[in-house]
């Protein structure tokens, strides 16, 4: 983030958030590292209709898994052995991230150029955190309704379009 | 000449962003705690502001802040005193770049103003708690505060301004958060964001009339901006009247999006613009008629009242026309050097490292993290480049913000326009990657309609 000229500090366009990588949103169409947690939702792979809300806690690697309707996930069943919708959320993050970022948020010590994440992390079980985490996803769909604008917005100069990741 | 503008800073824009500073580094530990020489800082500020007709009020503010009372009102003295620094300096910046440029700028009328209502009040009072708790004590709670805000703004009418920047700047602390243990803290970025934000929180901010502008546009380039629920597309244009006279305009198209809608793909959240699009993706001017434009240059683009034109090559246009265009006012309370964003044609220019060497010993520096994904410019290009049409930005120093190069690739002549994307990438890899990324607004837009209506 160093750049000639004015310092990080000094910028008034000093890039702050990491353009994302393109990923398949099929099986986990949401993902963010927020509110001290690596949490998401997977759509469920039997049920159009369901999807599950799925998080891991920074530090503590709580895991919590559950259905939108708030049922409990039976592949985590309340135990800390890690069910196929967390991984799938792992896997994610790590697509949208980079493992070193997801591995940073989550303060899981990975060595030096390994980018297996469940082998940083020692998990424990969580409180269900599925209310929240779904309210953020269908807020985040909201925005797609959301109509366009043609208002001048002065202050998208602060916001240039992502440059590619090169 | 242009290198001479360039070469040097003019006379107190470093002393008016020294008092600037001042304040940027107060909020990073927060106005509830406020060290001496923090306090010192701000005392200086509310002494460059004596005897002018903000001075009482900033120094009873800054003493109150000091003293340990922030209010509502002491925020909007420090953030309007704060913008009145940047603004001259702005006008400091573009008074000299228009002198080198040739260019005449209409003079600014009064404002009308505006009213939004009790919708500001959530806005004012979570930028309160982000001064008073500084950029270092944002944690996880107080980065979210926004999102009750934000949702009411996006939905009410006139507050889409503001509800796209707080969401914005909500984004980036989300991201950061918690910011305490941050290693580098864009100290200037996030006080920008926040003194604008709190402007447009003050009820009766003023407002842009409109008055309607027929003739004939000329796209000059266009520029993308993105946060991860927005993308813009704003194109910089002559507009051509009946009568002969040249302007240079800006108009521009934007859609909410979500951070995993990015790179070519975003265009797509654009549909409801078939003619924008159209006539930068295959580079034609547009027939305007009644469409309203803000004494600040902005057409407030209207598919209904435009129509595709002819092929048009902004170059040829640029050298003829771009040098007598004029150019509009800045609206008072937009002023502020990062909003400098000034068309030029450059040509004739030798490469340096990153940059344009424009001969004299004067080089202007490539704005490189302007380069976006979602459209085909490249450094690669830039430097290959022997004809540039960008847009000049100011942020500590002058940058060049490359919009089309004409350049040579294997030996062959090109020209290649940041909008050429604008219906889909032409070249076959970017088309692929477009293609699977593009499945992304399905995905989401099929789970929107599974789960939102429950």
């Amino acid at each position: 983030m160093t750049t000639d000229g004015a310092a990080y500090e000094r910028r008034s366009a000093a890039p702050v958030i990491a353009p994302v990588q393109p990923r398949k949103l099929a099986k986990v169409p949401f993902v963010e590292l927020a509110d001290g947690r690596l949490q998401g939702v997977v759509s469920s792979g039997s049920d159009v209709e369901r999807v599950y809300v799925s998080s891991i806690t920074a530090g503590d690697h709580g895991l919590s898994c559950n259905t939108n309707n708030n049922r409990p996930c039976g592949g985590l069943a309340g135990g800390s052995r890690a069910c196929n919708h967390l991984r799938a959320l792992a896997d994610a993050a790590v697509a949208q991230y980079g493992v070193d970022r997801v591995a940073r948020y989550l303060k899981a010590d990975l060595p030096d150029g390994g980018d297996d994440l469940w082998a940083g992390l020692h998990p424990a079980t969580a409180p269900n955190r599925a209310a929240e985490v779904f309210a953020g996803f269908l807020r985040h769909l909201a925005y797609l309704e959301v109509a366009p604008t043609t208002d001048p917005l002065p202050e998208l100069q602060w916001f240039p379009a992502a440059p590619a990741v090169r | 000449m242009l290198a001479d503008a360039l070469r040097s800073t003019p006379d107190g824009v470093a002393e008016a962003l020294a008092l600037v500073d001042g304040v940027d580094d107060a909020l990073v530990h927060g106005l509830a705690r406020i060290d001496e020489e923090r306090a010192a800082a701000c005392e200086s500020l509310a002494a460059a502001f004596a005897g002018t007709p903000l001075g009482d009020r900033i120094a009873d503010a800054v003493g109150k802040i000091i003293a340990g009372t922030v209010t509502d009102e002491h925020l909007a003295a420090l953030a309007g005193a704060r913008a009145a620094l940047l603004g001259a300096a702005h006008d400091a910046l573009q008074s000299a770049l228009d002198t080198a440029l040739g260019r005449s700028r209409v003079a600014a009328p009064a404002a009308t103003v505006t009213d939004s209502g009790q919708l500001l009040a959530g806005s004012r009072s979570w930028l309160r708690e982000l001064a008073i708790a500084g950029w270092r004590g944002v944690g996880h709670e107080l980065a979210a505060g926004a999102a009750q805000p934000v949702q009411s703004l996006l939905a009410g009418p006139g507050t889409r301004r503001l509800a796209v920047l707080l969401d914005g700047l909500a984004a980036e602390l989300r991201s950061a958060a918690p910011v305490a243990t941050l290693p580098r803290v864009p100290v200037r970025r996030w006080a920008d964001l926040w003194m604008r934000a709190l402007l447009l929180s003050q009820e009766g901010y003023p407002g842009t009339g409109v008055t309607p502008a027929d003739g004939r546009l000329i796209i000059l380039g266009v520029d993308l901006h993105e946060h991860p629920t927005v993308f813009r597309a704003q194109a910089h244009a002559l507009l051509e009247s009946a009568d002969g006279t040249v302007r240079l305009v800006r108009t521009s198209v934007a859609a909410a999006k979500v951070d995993t809608i990015s790179g070519p793909s975003a265009w797509r959240m654009l549909s409801a613009f078939p003619i924008f699009r159209g006539i930068l993706a295959e580079r034609r001017t547009a027939e305007i008629t009644g469409m309203g434009l803000t004494i600040g240059g902005d057409l407030i683009w209207d598919e209904s009242k435009a129509a595709a034109g002819e092929p048009a090559d902004p170059f040829a246009a640029a050298r003829v026309r771009l040098g007598a265009a004029a150019a509009m006012p800045v609206a008072p309370l937009d002023r502020h050097p990062a909003a400098l964003a000034e068309p030029v044609l450059l040509e004739g220019y030798g490469h340096s490292d990153g940059g344009f060497d424009l001969g004299g010993g004067v080089t202007v520096a490539l704005d490189l993290d302007r380069l976006p994904a979602a459209g085909p410019l490249t450094p690669a290009l830039a430097a290959a480049s022997t004809a540039c049409l960008g847009l000049l930005r100011w942020d500590g120093r002058w940058l060049l913000q490359p919009l089309a190069v004409q350049a040579v690739v294997k030996k062959k002549p090109v020209t290649v326009h940041g909008g050429d994307w604008a219906l889909g990438p032409a070249e076959a890899k970017a088309a692929k990657a477009e293609a699977a990324a593009g499945t992304a607004v399905d995905v989401l837009r099929e789970r929107a309609g599974r789960l939102l209506r429950k």
